[in-house]
C-alpha cells in the first residue's frame, strides 16, 4: 500500500514535470510575499547580514592586497553568474548564483554581504526580485545557498574527495538548495487549500528539473574558476587555508 | 592533463549543457521564470494582491538587457583584469626564476 502511494506520487511528479509549462524564479518578486512574511524573513537575514559585515571588516583589516582582489573576484562571479538567465531542458530559463566559489573561498560570512549587494542592484535596476521580497531573497541564496555550499564542501574534504568533486557539489548543490528553499518560502506563504507539502511539491514541481542543468553549469564555472586560482594564486589559497602548505 | 586541456573539457560540457535543451525543445519559448511565479501564486489565491511594487522598472526589454549586460560586464571585467593581473605576475617571477 504504501509503496503504491510512492509510486504514484512519483508518476505524479514526473507527470507534473513533463507536462506543465511552468517555470519558477529564483528570486520572489517585489510585493509577491504577504507583508507578515516579507518582515519574518528580513527579520531572519538581519543578523547573518550583520555577522557577514563584520567578517568582511576583518578580511580587509587583516588581509594584503592579494586577499582583498580575491574577494572582489568572488563579488565579481556573481555579478556575472547571476546575470546569465541559461535555457533548461523544461524548455525555461533560470540562472545560476554564483555564491558557491565565495563561500568555499572565504566561507558563509563574506557572501551574505556580496549577495545582497547584488540582489539590491536588481531589485532597484531591473525590478528583478525586490525591496519587499529582500529578506526572503537574501536568506535563499546569500544565506542558505552559502552555508551549504560551503558545509558541502568541508565535508566532500573530510570524505577524502578530490578538491574539484568538493568544489563542484559544493556549488552544484549551494546553487539547487537556494531554489528549494525559494520554493518553501512561496509554499509557506501560500499553503493553499492543500496544504504546506501539496503546496511545495506543487512550486518545486518544474523549477527543481529546470534548475538541476543549471546547477551542474554552475559547478562545473566555479571549477573552472577554482582551476585556475590554484595554478596563479596559490599563495592566496594557502593562506585561506584552501590547499595544505 | 594540464590545465587548459581540463578546462577546455569543462568550457566543451557547459557547452553542451547551455545548447543541448535549444536543440531538443526547438519549440518551447523558454521564458524568463520570474513572471511564471506570479502566475501560479494567483492561480492558488486568486484574491491575492502585490502589496508593493518595484520603485522603478526598466521602460523596456532593451533598456532591461542593457542593465543585465553592464551588470555581466562589469563582474566580468574585474574577473579579466584579475586573471590577467596573476598570469603576468606568474611568468614575471617564472623569469627571474631563469636568469
Amino acid at each position: 500500500m504504501k509503496r503504491k502511494n510512492i509510486l504514484q506520487g512519483l508518476l505524479l511528479l514526473i507527470g507534473v514535470v513533463f507536462y506543465s509549462s511552468r517555470a519558477y524564479a529564483m528570486h520572489i518578486a517585489e510585493g509577491f510575499l504577504p507583508i507578515e512574511w516579507a518582515g519574518v524573513w528580513w527579520i531572519i537575514a538581519l543578523p547573518f547580514l550583520i555577522l557577514g559585515i563584520r567578517r568582511i571588516r576583518e578580511l580587509v583589516n587583516d588581509k594584503g592586497i592579494e586577499i582583498k582582489m580575491l574577494l572582489a573576484v568572488a563579488g565579481a562571479f556573481v555579478f556575472v553568474l547571476s546575470s546569465l538567465k541559461l535555457p533548461s531542458i523544461t524548455g525555461s530559463c533560470s540562472h545560476p548564483t554564483g555564491i558557491g566559489l565565495g563561500a568555499i573561498l572565504f566561507g558563509p560570512g563574506p557572501m551574505v554581504v556580496l549577495g545582497t549587494i547584488v540582489l539590491i542592484f536588481q531589485a532597484l535596476l531591473l525590478a528583478h526580485g525586490g525591496l519587499t521580497t529582500l529578506g526572503a531573497n537574501v536568506f535563499s541564496m546569500a544565506i542558505v545557498g552559502a552555508f551549504v555550499a560551503y558545509g558541502i564542501y568541508s565535508l566532500a574534504k573530510k570524505l577524502g574527495l578530490p578538491i574539484w568533486a568538493a568544489v563542484f557539489s559544493g556549488a552544484a548543490i549551494g546553487n539547487l538548495i537556494t531554489y528549494t528553499v525559494t520554493a518553501a518560502q512561496l509554499s509557506l506563504a501560500f499553503p493553499g487549500q492543500s496544504g504546506f507539502l501539496n503546496s511545495l511539491l506543487e512550486f518545486m514541481s518544474v523549477f527543481s528539473i529546470t534548475q538541476i542543468p543549471l546547477a551542474i553549469t554552475e559547478g562545473l564555472l566555479t571549477v573552472l574558476v577554482f582551476n585556475f586560482l590554484r595554478a596563479y594564486s596559490k599563495d592566496e589559497l594557502r593562506e585561506l587555508s584552501i590547499i595544505g602548505r | 592533463m594540464t590545465l587548459s586541456k581540463k578546462n577546455m573539457l569543462i568550457i566543451i560540457a557547459i557547452l553542451i549543457i547551455t545548447i543541448l535543451p535549444l536543440i531538443i525543445k526547438s519549440n518551447a519559448d523558454f521564458a524568463g521564470a520570474d513572471g511564471a511565479a506570479e502566475g501560479v501564486i494567483q492561480e492558488m489565491n486568486s484574491n491575492y494582491k502585490p502589496w508593493f511594487s518595484s520603485l522603478w522598472k526598466p521602460p523596456s526589454g532593451e533598456i532591461e538587457s542593457l542593465l543585465f549586460a553592464l551588470q555581466a560586464a562589469l563582474g566580468a571585467g574585474v574577473l579579466g583584469y584579475y586573471i590577467g593581473y596573476k598570469r603576468a605576475v606568474g611568468k614575471k617571477v617564472e623569469r627571474n626564476k631563469d636568469c
